[in-house]
């Protein structure tokens, strides 16, 4: 492919004309050389369409990974009726309209992976870091634009195993996204224990490779290829949430890796890394000495972390669209930079806290109490910060703004419960129930793909050149944050009566068993909100093609430098020189001639102050 | 087909959704955009107040409605501490959450941009602020943890020496439990020895402490009220979990490892039934942890009675070893089918 146009010279000389003029001429052909259909749509090395490719692959699992939920939530609310449609969807799986236990572990599985690694963490992080970073910080392109391809590839590759795993005769994977050993380990232990999880780890596998790839190019793009004057410190908490987001990613999938690569040996090569003393299948086995404990330290070592990888995203766009849309800068810039620090750094040292009711040492147990808890500081600090950047605002609204309040609000409410978790006195008895799922869905979940709702809406124009229509986003709005509360609040109390996570059916409880009229009223909710989700993907690629076209370069009057591009910008993102940077991302302030905002490319004033 | 012209009337119906959408967007540029404008904020702004106002209300509601599900009556010393310290962090957090909740969704009303609100105060740090909502939480959790780990080792001490011991071992897809019977000492056991048909644990009978030790298949477990009980727990082959909703305690079950639990049953399953006005009231272990197709059917239960009621079961349980008569045989791998498995299940939902 030809990137001739494309010369990373340095030359970064100041281009006034860029920064005040936002009324942009009709796009002129915006590609110098013409590019065959395979490179310029398929093996793109341009970071714009890579985020593209990212962002509609995750759309597809989304839906994928959301029906899911839909089917086992049938079972769940309604175990007693028969649902004829599940038959036609899932065949044997749900022989007379009625899901087997098994596929409805499998469904369990599949559910949680789909959404937390394809979904989230690929979906969320492989989308904007690949569009934001490169634009806000003024690059042509990433680092290494092939690695940058290579990692949405092995991410295709990945999915392409994993939904090949669906399909295989004893089902995908059913033990859980954890996926334990020994029951992951053992073909004897389930059926999703076969063919179904080798793919499954296969998968995943290919799946951290991507997720390297990725993040080493995020993290040498943001260090090395800012323009002129874009000093670290002048960065949009955008990039650096997406900075710290890879740093997590690149020192803890490695160690995921490694479990996982222990885990195919003990499943195929007859090594005993997490096996010990077990019978099974009739028979004793002749593993001794693994511990099936170390398996989960190694997954949680990433998994905690993981849980970050999904909210540093959010948090990021999240506090750039909170300060746009208040017409406000952002309130404590640089508490929100130490405060991502300090939860990158303890989100590497809490991983145990996953693991209080295993046996392990309560003094270690302790220990990762106590640094469990110290994370709330930094989240607290992040949430009252944004509540003073809405304060005496003069907040405007549109559908990104929306979700990003809703994004605080439900980071709020999961955060809370975490406090109940994260104490291993209280987690003793609320551990793997109702209320694990309740805190996580919600802090996580919900509130992480909040986060990436109003990133779409926010700079769906710069990927595209339309807006997506806000009606349907109000409503999408609107039913989705009042059916998530009204699926998952509900959950707490099923969690603090002690109900378990994971059973297919509480009939036969005599401790749970009145929370199944609850179960019905969610599983009717959850429903409607995804239907609502179907709006949403209809708007997005309706939109694509038919949404109100962008007439203007900046629309919502922001200061970064994404907005200073063509509406279409080309591969290499200026046609001229790249911008220089002058002031920090958040000048929202009087600029003298009745506006409120001064893009970063407009040189200082005579007399006027820095930001420090 | 039927399935198809669903799929075609959703999408006709978003079809007709989104022109609706774009048509009164249009519109908008017709009547002037910031009229418009304004007035989108004005109704997004209320909606969110009238969002927080019903949400309060259905917290409420809520609070009804699963007032007599939520906690059940703790039935141990340590359940109790549970309770109160629940409640504590409940509360610390509770007002948290009405606070900034309230602040968020008032902020978002208040200071939407109208025509008489045209610009904002651009106000963009405080140290001072800062350094207040750095310490609060600080202070906050540094008292919930102390409450924590207070209870935590409490819970986690070694149980008395007095105590009651008993092993409770997980298999695909119940519980087995095993008292230590006259000798009040378990004997060792070998997962090799194990065998479906007349050795269920593995008891190795070359040691003596084996003979008179007596195993439960059907997952139920005897208690005496108000004396210390120590769990051992283990598992055959999956990672299980022994969840004690009312003791308010929970641990895993490993193979290869054991573990245990220890707590002091204060209330008897007799007294529950009155106090909970369920005749059918009875104490469950739940497996806590996702240990195949059967999970959620691996239930086992907890008879807590007196001394007097509880030594007069015993004395009516034959030992394993009397039961089962074991002729040295030879655990020859795959001689028993596990085809008995989900007959195992259903005895113990029997239960």
């Amino acid at each position: 492919m030809n990137n001739a146009a494309i010369t990373l010279d340095g030359s970064h000389l100041s281009h006034p004309a860029i920064s005040n003029d936002h009324h942009a001429e009709e796009h002129h052909a915006h590609e110098h050389h013409e590019q065959h259909f395979v490179w310029k749509y398929i093996f793109s090395q341009d970071h714009k369409m890579i985020s593209k490719q990212f962002i509609i692959t995750g759309i597809i699992w989304a839906i994928i990974g959301a029906l899911f939920s839909v089917f086992f939530r049938l079972q769940l609310g309604f175990p007693d009726t028969s649902f004829p449609i599940m038959e036609k969807m899932l065949g044997e799986w749900a022989k007379g309209g009625k899901l087997t236990p098994e596929f409805y572990y499998a469904l369990v599985t599949m559910h949680g992976t789909i959404l937390v690694f394809f979904v989230l963490t690929a979906g969320l992080s492989g989308t904007f870091a690949n569009l934001l970073i490169p634009l806000q910080i003024g690059a042509r392109d990433m680092a290494s634009p092939f690695m940058n391809m290579l990692s949405y590839w092995f991410f295709f590759l990945s999915s392409v195993f994993m939904l090949v795993s669906l399909f295989v005769e004893t089902g995908p994977a059913s033990g859980g996204w954890t996926t334990y050993p020994p029951l992951s380990a053992l073909k004897e232990a389930s059926k999703g224990a076969g063919l179904g999880m080798d793919l499954w780890l296969i998968s995943m596998a290919l799946f951290v490779v991507s997720s390297l790839l990725g993040g080493l190019n995020y993290i040498s793009t943001v260090l090395n290829m800012r323009t002129k004057g874009m000093t670290m410190t002048r960065m949009p908490l955008t990039v650096w949430a997406l900075l710290f987001t890879a740093v997590l990613g690149v020192l803890s999938f490695p160690v995921l890796f490694s479990g996982f690569v222990l885990l195919i040996f003990d499943r195929n090569f007859g090594t005993s890394f997490y096996l010990s003393e077990i019978f099974i299948g009739g028979k004793a086995l002749s593993h001794i000495g693994g511990s099936a404990i170390l398996y989960q330290h190694l997954f949680w070592f990433l998994g905690h972390p993981e849980v970050y990888i999904i909210m540093l995203p959010g948090m990021g766009m999240a506090s750039e669209i909170l300060s746009i849309n208040s017409r406000k800068p952002i309130f404590g810039y640089f508490a929100m930079i130490i405060s991502l620090v300090g939860i990158t750094f303890l989100a590497f040292v809490v991983w145990a806290h996953h693991m209080f009711v295993t046996g392990m040492s309560p003094f270690l147990g302790s220990v990762f109490v106590l640094l469990t808890l110290c994370i709330a500081v930094p989240s607290a600090v992040k949430v009252f910060n944004w509540l003073t950047t809405l304060w005496r605002g003069n907040i405007r609204y549109n559908v990104q703004m929306c979700f990003a309040i809703g994004f605080v609000s439900l980071f709020i409410s999961g955060g809370l419960t975490g406090i109940f978790l994260g104490n291993s006195a209280l987690d003793i008895h609320l551990h793997d129930t109702y209320f694990v799922i309740a805190h996580f869905h919600i802090v996580m979940g919900v509130s992480g793909i909040f986060g990436m709702f109003a990133g779409i809406y926010h700079w769906f124009p710069k990927m595209f050149g339309r807006f997506l229509n806000s009606t349907l986003g109000y409503i999408h709005f609107f039913v989705t944050i009042i059916g998530a509360y009204l699926i998952f609040w509900p959950m707490h109390y099923e969690g603090i009566a002690g109900m378990p996570r994971r059973y297919y059916d509480i009939s036969s409880w005599q401790s749970f068993k009145q929370f199944q009229p609850i179960n019905g009223f969610i599983s009717i909710v959850s429903i409607i909100v995804f239907a609502v989700q179907l709006l949403f993907v209809f708007n997005f690629f309706f939109s694509i093609f038919r949404g109100r076209k962008m007439t203007t370069k900046n629309p919502w009057g922001a200061t970064s430098l994404e907005w200073t591009t063509d509406i279409h910008p080309i591969h290499g993102n200026w046609e001229g020189d790249i911008p220089e940077v002058h002031r920090w991302p958040y000048d929202y302030k009087d600029d003298g001639n009745g506006g409120d905002f001064i893009p970063q490319t407009v040189p200082l004033r005579p007399g006027e102050e820095n930001h420090k | 087909m039927a399935g198809f012209i669903i799929f075609l009337l959703v999408l006709l119906v978003f079809v007709i959704i989104y022109q609706i959408g774009k048509s009164s967007e249009l519109a908008s540029i017709i009547r002037g955009e910031e009229y418009v404008k304004l007035k989108t904020n004005r109704t997004i702004a209320s909606l969110f107040v009238v969002f927080f106002i019903l949400g309060i209300y259905g917290i409420w509601k809520c609070n009804e409605y699963f007032k007599g599900m939520m906690l059940p009556v703790a039935a141990c010393k340590t359940g109790e501490r549970y309770d109160s310290m629940f409640m504590v962090t409940l509360a610390v957090t509770g007002v948290v959450f009405f606070a900034t909740q309230a602040v968020l969704f008032w902020f978002a009303f208040k200071y939407q941009s109208s025509e008489k609100r045209k610009s904002s105060y651009f106000f963009s740090h405080s140290n001072s602020l800062e350094v207040i909502w750095t310490t609060i939480p600080a202070i906050a959790m540094t008292i919930l943890v102390a409450i924590g780990l207070r209870n935590w080792f409490e819970v986690t001490a070694p149980a008395p020496a007095n105590a009651m011991v008993v092993e409770i071992v997980g298999k695909q897809f119940n519980w087995l439990v095993r008292y230590p019977g006259k000798d009040n000492e378990l004997g060792v056991r070998d997962f090799r020895k194990i065998n479906d048909a007349n050795n269920v644990l593995g008891l190795d009978w070359s040691d003596p402490h084996n003979a008179d030790d007596i195993i439960s298949a059907t997952g139920e477990m005897h208690l005496v009220v108000n004396r210390p009980v120590k769990l051992l727990i283990g598992s055959r082959d999956v990672i299980h979990d022994v969840g004690l909703p009312h003791f308010r305690l929970k641990m895993d079950a490993v193979p290869g490892i054991s573990s245990t639990l220890s707590f002091t049953p204060t209330i008897t399953t007799a007294e529950m039934k009155t106090k909970t006005g369920n005749p059918d009231f009875v104490y469950e272990i739940a497996c806590d942890q996702l240990c195949g197709s059967g999970h959620y059917s691996m239930r086992g239960t907890i008879i807590v009675e007196t001394q007097e009621e509880y030594d007069a079961w015993m004395a009516k349980q034959p030992t394993y070893y009397s039961n089962n008569k074991p002729t040295e045989v030879k655990p020859v791998a795959g001689n028993t089918t596990e085809k008995a498995e989900p007959k195992a299940t259903e005895k113990a939902m029997i239960n």
